[in-house]
């Protein structure tokens, strides 16, 4: 494991683009704002995923972000089926 | 070190939130947030499939039955 | 090698970024939608390349995150721009052209209880 004085600025930035959406999640004056947010938050996750594995140097955390790219489309199509009012 | 603070600090926010949040919809959201932020949690603490177990129940399982209950209740809280 | 990994996987970054100031800042929940999908998957694509430019062994996996993210993010987003659209939340009121009005499958429907467009 070896930080590199980029990789914290990267982390960084990350973590203002999160801190930016969960605001906005709690601000959000409809459901489908908020919803918006953490579908957001969670592709940005999956980028942040795949940096922390490089970070960390093990090539099995990759398999991590790439159930999390599956399951995340799961519950936001569930979230949208819900607000179209047929699910 | 100074980011697995901001993810319990993340994880406590979202938290408050989905307890405070009257349309319930918005909680079942805040509840996604919460156990996002634990995943990556697991994930900084060495234990990938811990983490890969918590994506796959906090992210899909849990937002899909919440949203069948409150079909099938109502959807705003008093 | 590892300096083009890290310029690339530094636009990508920059890109996550805009697309979460743009989410916090544009009015509407459709524009928020713009900003939300497009950076964001854009954002994404570029760290993970990036990322595995970095490290030439995980290209393979690499490409295939991506290619996932690159099909997943608009459907969901889609869903729930149609979602938004259906349940009735309001444009904000600089909007010039509302085209959904000329077309009966877009208009939110009515016979239920509320819709979502109500601010609480």
């Amino acid at each position: 494991m070896a930080v590199n004085t980029s990789d914290i600025v990267f982390l960084a930035i990350i973590s203002a683009g999160i801190v930016l959406c969960l605001l906005r999640m709690l601000k959000g004056p409809t459901a489908s704002d908020r919803a918006v947010a953490v579908d957001t938050v969670s592709t940005i996750t999956t980028a942040l995923l795949v940096l922390l594995g490089s970070i960390f140097e093990r090539y099995v955390y990759l398999d991590v972000a790439l159930v999390y790219a599956v399951l995340t489309f799961i519950g936001s199509v569930a979230i949208a089926r819900f607000l179209e009012k047929g699910i | 070190m100074i980011f697995v603070f901001f993810l319990i600090l993340l994880m406590l926010v979202a938290a408050i939130a989905a307890s405070v949040f009257r349309d319930l919809i918005s909680a079942v959201i805040a509840t996604t947030l919460v156990s996002l932020a634990a995943s990556i949690l697991f994930y900084l603490l060495a234990a990938p499939d811990v983490a890969m177990a918590e994506a796959a129940i906090g992210a899909a399982l849990t937002t899909a039955i919440f949203i069948i209950a409150i079909r099938r209740t109502k959807r705003y809280e008093e | 090698m590892q300096i083009i990994g890290t310029v690339i996987t530094g636009i990508g970054i920059i890109f996550l970024f805009i697309g979460s100031l743009g989410l916090f800042r544009l009015p509407d929940v459709y524009n928020r939608l713009q900003a939300g999908t497009k950076c964001t998957t854009l954002g994404a694509f570029f760290t993970i390349v990036g990322v595995g430019i970095m490290q030439p062994d995980w290209l393979l996996k690499t490409l295939v995150i991506a290619l996932f993210i690159l099909i997943t993010n608009p459907i969901s987003n889609h869903a729930l721009g149609r979602a938004s659209c259906k349940s009735g939340v309001p444009l904000c009121d600089r909007t010039v052209v509302d085209k959904t009005k000329n077309f009966e499958k877009c208009r939110p429907i009515h016979d239920e209880l509320e819709g979502d467009g109500e601010i609480q």
